[in-house]
């Protein structure tokens, strides 16, 4: 019986953060910038008016009505390139954004609920992980791989992008681990497992998905960052490589700015819109941010 | 003094790990990286130098891994890096040095500003934070916050030293010779306004953010209420009630966000070819130069580590609870 007042607590509960969750300005508008890439994403064979990859147009051209953001060094359309790098530049967020989740919630589940000496060795490798700037780690990893492309990216990102969340998650394991349900739980003889995956880990769902936006921030900035510095692989299309080869034909000293402009702009937008919905999550599930 | 201790073991430990990861990476990478290096200078290169690098990079040897290690550390404490193969035959050490300087600079004091400037936007923003002006901040801040550093500088760049022309386009000091005593600093200052001013803008959003965040939960504490009904003035409740206890998350949220600023710092110094251990980093990378890299790489840690131990140390000092040995 108690647990079904339980269950149902839980379901009432969730609908009502989904709706705030749409109701709240910011992540309404993240919502909708997100959305609008991703629609851009999956229709860019239709939206884009030329194949990313013909070199068949006049090169260094500025803007024009044939081409809107003008052509590349090498007579690609812009505009094009733009529009084909959203699945790129949208995947790499996504993809990342949920395996260096996946650690974090794996990491900080265990580490909180057993405590102990497992909590002492996780938690120094996660602080390690913390401390060690990603950026450089990132560079010097990819640098000595030999294999370039966009999965190589993807590992590198992950496995730098976990601490944060496994942190924050752990300290709401702890918290959580002293409520009376989970104390019923352990009394009744349930597996850790179980105890971990059904009792606690529900419970922190919102916690988890505000980790999720917060990494694919963190993983679309990254990804933009390597290929810029050329350690993608620079013949891909996303956004990242769209600026690595406008700095590398000097686009801005051409005066052919919406080169350099546009897609760097596109990623900030991209990563706002993750960073609306990671803190719509944190207003919502904490009273006090909430506008009174 | 327990707190203390605690930190200067875990200081340790992330330089072992960091260590550890610079030996361990290039002999863990299929298609041995260090030995296309090698091949790729073998003509530029004397005898002595390759086979340094390769005792360096594990390759030819006999030894067993765990004698490779032992040496390994044993060069990196008496600070013997090798030699940079782009900057041959100048050692790994005088190369970092020269670029340590500006970025401790550049670095540094921007990151202080940011922090300061952030931090006291952010009370702001939240002690009126049904204004105006701070449902404008906001969204600005998260736009700020989401910008790539890179992509920011060189817009920065392109306005305001290619389109106006009041800054120079990189460097970090006039290249006509004979600049001497005040001339210098001053040129060295003009041609720092830019880099710094990038770095500053980007950091700040985040700084402003947190501490808005903190602000508005610290605000809603009884002894806030309790002030106010006390008929303290309101000034007094903002920073000495209020603000005094918000910036804690602040430090601790510190070791986040040096790496971050760190990484934009890296970026910019790329963008502007300010000639710290940034640009030198990318030099490294189009050179394939494995040992500058990894000697960067190790100082750029050392130096997020000092940070991080300075902000734990204030820390102490802001926080009774800290000096109590708590948690």
């Amino acid at each position: 019986m108690s647990s079904l007042i339980q269950e149902q607590d839980r379901v009432v509960n969730d609908v009502n953060y989904v709706k705030l969750f749409f109701k709240n300005r910011k992540s309404a508008i993240g919502v909708i910038i997100f959305l609008s890439f991703v629609v851009i994403a999956i229709f860019a064979p239709w939206i884009a008016p030329y194949s990313p990859n013909s070199m068949a147009f006049t090169p260094l051209q500025g803007p024009s009505w044939k081409h809107w953001l003008g052509t590349t060094a090498v007579g690609q359309d812009i505009l094009s390139q733009v529009i084909w790098g959203t699945r790129l530049s949208l995947m790499v967020g996504l993809i990342t954004g949920g395996i260096a989740t996946a650690i974090s919630v794996i990491m900080g589940l265990t580490s909180g609920y057993l405590g102990g000496i497992t909590d002492d060795i996780l938690m120094t490798i996660t602080n390690i992980f913390l401390v060690i700037p990603g950026l450089p780690l990132i560079i010097i990893i990819s640098a000595f791989i030999v294999v370039k492309g966009v999965w190589t990216i993807i590992f590198v990102i992950s496995l730098t992008g976990w601490a944060w969340g496994a942190r924050t998650l752990r300290s709401q394991v702890l918290t959580l681990k002293n409520r009376d349900y989970v104390k019923a739980s352990v009394v009744t003889g349930e597996s850790s497992a179980h105890i971990i995956f059904s009792d606690i880990f529900p419970n922190m769902l919102s916690l988890v998905v505000a980790n999720f936006f917060g990494a694919a921030v963190y993983a679309v900035l990254s990804e933009a960052g390597l290929e810029f510095l050329g350690l993608g692989d620079s013949s891909a299309i996303s956004w990242g490589t769209i600026l690595y080869w406008a700095q590398n034909n000097q686009a801005l000293l051409f005066g052919l700015w919406e080169w350099a402009a546009v897609p760097g702009l596109l990623i900030a937008l991209l990563g706002m819109s993750f960073a609306l919905m990671n803190f719509a999550v944190d207003e919502l599930t904490n009273p006090r941010l909430r506008k009174r | 003094m327990k707190y203390i201790l605690k930190r200067v073991i875990f200081f340790l430990i992330t330089l072992w790990a960091a260590l550890t990861i610079n030996f361990i990476l290039p002999r863990m990478m299929p298609g041995n990286p260090a030995e296309v290096m090698i091949a790729k200078f073998q003509g530029r290169l004397n005898p002595q130098a390759i086979s340094a690098l390769e005792i360096a990079f594990g390759i030819n040897t006999h030894e067993s891994m765990l004698a490779q290690y032992w040496d390994y550390l044993g060069r990196m404490a008496t600070g013997n890096f090798g030699i940079s193969v782009s900057f041959y035959p100048t050692t790994v050490a005088q190369v970092l040095a020269q670029a340590v300087p500006w970025t401790l600079g550049l670095a540094g004091i921007s990151t202080v500003i940011a922090f300061i400037l952030g931090t006291l936007l952010g009370i702001r923003v939240s002690w009126k934070r049904n204004s105006a002006s701070s449902s404008f901040a906001v969204p600005i801040a998260f736009f700020l916050n989401s910008m790539p550093y890179f992509w920011f500088a060189l817009i920065v760049e392109y306005v305001f030293a290619f389109v106006f022309g009041w800054f120079p386009l990189g460097g970090a000091y006039s290249s006509s010779s004979g600049l001497s005593g005040l001339a210098l600093v001053w040129s060295v200052l003009y041609h720092a306004i830019l880099p710094a001013a990038t770095i500053i803008i980007t950091a700040m959003g985040g700084w402003m953010l947190t501490m808005r965040n903190n602000m508005i939960s610290v605000l809603s504490d009884d002894y806030i209420t309790f002030a106010f009904a006390q008929g303290l003035p309101e000034k007094e409740i903002e920073m000495n009630y209020a603000a005094r206890n918000a910036i804690l998350p602040s430090f601790t949220g510190f070791a986040m966000a040096i790496g971050f600023v760190i990484s934009g710092v890296l970026l910019t110094e790329i963008v502007f070819s300010y000639p710290g251990v940034g640009y030198l980093l990318y030099q490294a990378v189009l050179n394939i130069d494995y040992p500058l890299m990894q000697a960067i790489f190790l100082f750029i840690t050392v130096a997020v580590l000092v940070a991080n131990f300075i902000a734990d140390i204030v820390y102490v000092f802001l926080d009774p609870r800290a000096r109590s040995g708590g948690e």
